[in-house]
């Protein structure tokens, strides 16, 4: 390779693992989603030489893989925080105080939804409906893990919780929530 | 009538029921294995068309129907599982998927074994996070017990389940907008026709069922079509998981069968509503198929008969109740805002009319509403969606739906907000410009505490031609 063309930002590995994924479908541009889900995920967003590199992998134009990607909410083209939590905005949270937690969260960190905190730990983003309405006011964090029925001050103990970084293999119950009232 | 025996959730409670171990030792997996190889693909379509099984995802298409809509002479069907899940306070999928996933991998085997698909596709969103890891993981377990692979059973049939994961977009749960996301594109919802059926997913003959629908496929290939049928009411037969949350005392996912009553779900299985209040109404089935008022909850939840409260349909049996502690105004400015954030901006009348509805509910609900709004969201709302023929997919009627039913049952209370919530902040309306020109005053303008002002309007400003309609 000459001095002049930079190496490439996706590691071979990461390639592989995408490559992996090309015979499970007819045609390899089914592999956007994948791919971008694994970049986002290596990462923490999906870099604009990473999007031409992907397109190349894929045989298809950068500017379909873009035209995908920022369709979905889901793929930023900056990095997100170490543990991104999703706190949910939608009715069955809504009605138990879902807006006012987000604002909660969002002021202790000193941001505004969709914004990282200053460590780079947290991201905090609204959601609609994460699907998890019998915690409601529920919130997910990328790693899988779900919290709920929350109040301000489990929201306090959520961002102390998920600022020790992600983990692997969660429960599907609730790793935190609000004492019970009666 | 005999007890009701659940049999999608019959495991759910069992320990460790998403292993392969404990679904096999419970029985799973001897109907597939029965099915394919002793039946043929047409005898099954036969049996889930005889069962008039409905599908669960919202839509209520008769199942077995969709299926013979395949081209008999197709050479290659692929079969979409869609478990997009993203009607707001719908979970059952969820539960299904995280607690008994091989019951949903049989399903969806013996299906595609019914429809001659070799690869099933489970679109799941991208929050299911854990359930997703869960799936893969039965999915390589059933693997590599020869219940997918080459030739399963012997029977010659080949079977191979992958999952792919959404990235946060509503849309991709309606069946075209899915498989254009499968593909790699934006979750555009297709015209139609042609349906999924004749050209879908890579322009193949495809197959577009939710989870629960096919969950219900081997319990009816095991128990038959009249068993299925001896369960619920006319049209709308067999098991269904109904999700209760909002303000009850405690929010359950319950199987039941198709046609409870909205109250029998609420005081018997979610403990009655909160606090001790009162319900004041209830979403019945994913916020897109409108509101019931608490008049309304005896009304029997399946596919017909909840149409005659004025809703869109059954959807997808989630249930959001709303105490009467809750002001509907807030109510439809969250349906409001939902549907501007997540329409698909492919058609006009949707991305438009949605952003609308949500800025005039916005503005109401800040203090600068008019009572003229609610005529222009009633008439918006009429414009909007499959319904009228404006758009392609049924978001917009979705989005439509909420303020029809909203304002058609408590227009009132939206009328009272309006006339008690004047904010001067919100910024001039109508009504303060009528003021302020030096109109009579209303008795409800003097209610809210706005005084005329000293220098004549004429002044100022030509009196508009004709009275403005915000002082009636």
């Amino acid at each position: 390779m000459d001095a002049s063309t930079p190496s490439p930002l996706i590691p071979e590995s990461l390639r592989d693992q995408i490559r992996a994924l090309f015979p499970r479908y007819p045609n390899k541009r089914a592999v956007t989603l994948p791919a971008l889900h694994l970049v986002q995920h290596h990462f923490r967003c999906v870099p604009h030489r990473a999007l031409a590199e992907i397109a190349d992998l894929l045989e298809i134009t950068p500017a379909e893989v873009h035209d995908t990607m920022s369709f979905y909410g889901f793929f930023t083209q900056a990095p997100v925080g170490d543990v991104r939590v999703w706190i949910c905005r939608s009715l069955s949270c809504m009605i138990r105080g879902g807006d006012q937690l987000l604002e909660h969260a969002c002021s202790r960190l000193g941001i505004q939804p969709g914004g990282t905190s200053p460590d780079g730990k947290i991201t905090i983003e609204l959601a609609e409906c994460l699907g998890i309405c019998e915690f409601a006011p529920a919130a997910l964090a990328d790693d899988g893990r779900i919290f709920g029925p929350l109040d301000e001050p489990s929201v306090d103990r959520l961002l102390d919780l998920v600022a020790q970084g992600p983990v692997t293999d969660p429960p599907i119950s609730p790793v935190l929530a609000a004492p019970a009232r009666p | 009538m005999p007890a009701f025996e659940p049999v999608l959730s019959r495991n759910f409670q069992v320990p460790d029921s998403h292993t392969l171990r404990v679904y096999t030792e419970r029985g799973g997996y001897s109907t597939a294995r029965h099915v394919l190889t002793t039946m043929t693909p047409e005898a099954v379509v036969q049996v889930v068309k005889d069962s008039e099984l409905r599908g669960r995802g919202g839509a209520g298409f008769a199942t077995g129907l969709k299926w013979t809509f395949l081209p008999k002479d197709r050479k290659e069907t692929f079969m979409c599982v869609n478990a997009d899940e993203s009607e707001p306070a719908t979970f059952n999928n969820r539960w299904l998927m995280e607690r008994d996933p091989h019951q949903l991998l049989e399903g969806i085997l013996i299906s595609c074994f019914a429809t001659q698909a070799q690869i099933a596709y489970i679109y799941i969103r991208f929050e299911y996070i854990n359930a997703t890891r869960i799936l893969e993981q039965a999915i390589a377990e059933a693997r590599a017990a020869g219940h997918l692979g080459r030739n399963i059973y012997g029977s010659g049939f080949d079977c191979e389940i992958y999952v792919h994961r959404g990235a946060g977009a509503y849309i991709c749960g309606e069946e075209t907008g899915l498989i254009e996301s499968l593909e790699g594109k934006r979750g555009w919802p297709r015209i139609k026709p042609p349906f999924p059926a004749i050209e879908g997913a890579f322009r193949k003959p495809t197959v577009v069922n939710n989870v629960e629908t096919l969950c219900c496929v081997p319990h009816i290939l095991e128990r038959g079509a009249s068993w299925f049928r001896s369960i619920g009411t006319p049209k709308s037969y067999g098991p269904k998981l109904y999700t209760v949350s909002g303000h009850v005392n405690r929010p359950v996912c319950v199987e039941l069968p198709l046609g409870v009553t909205a109250r029998e779900l609420i005081d018997e299985h979610a403990g009655g509503c909160w606090k001790g209040r009162k319900v004041k109404a209830v979403v019945p089935g994913g916020i897109s198929m409108g509101l019931m008022s608490a008049d309304e909850l005896d009304v029997k939840l399946d596919f017909e008969e909840i149409r005659k409260t004025g809703c869109l349909g059954l959807g997808t049996a989630a249930l959001t109740v709303l105490d009467d502690h809750t002001s509907l105004v807030d109510y439809l400015y969250n349906t409001c805002r939902f549907f501007a954030h997540e329409s698909c901006g492919q058609c006009t009348p949707c991305r438009e009319g949605t952003a609308w509805f949500y800025k005039t509910l916005k503005r109401i609900k800040a203090g600068g509403g008019r009572l003229e709004d609610l005529d222009l969201l009633r008439s918006l709302a009429q414009n909007l969606g499959i319904t009228p023929g404006t758009t392609i997919c049924g978001l917009a009627d979705g989005a439509a739906w909420p303020i029809r039913n909203a304002l058609d049952k408590f227009r009132p209370e939206f009328e009272d907000y309006i006339r008690t919530h004047q904010n001067p902040a919100a910024g001039p309306t109508p009504l303060q410009e009528a003021i302020f020109h030096g109109r009579p005053a209303d008795p409800l303008i003097t209610q809210i505490g706005l005084s005329k002002p000293s220098t004549p309007a004429s002044a100022l400003n030509p009196p508009p031609p004709t009275p403005s309609t915000a002082t009636h």
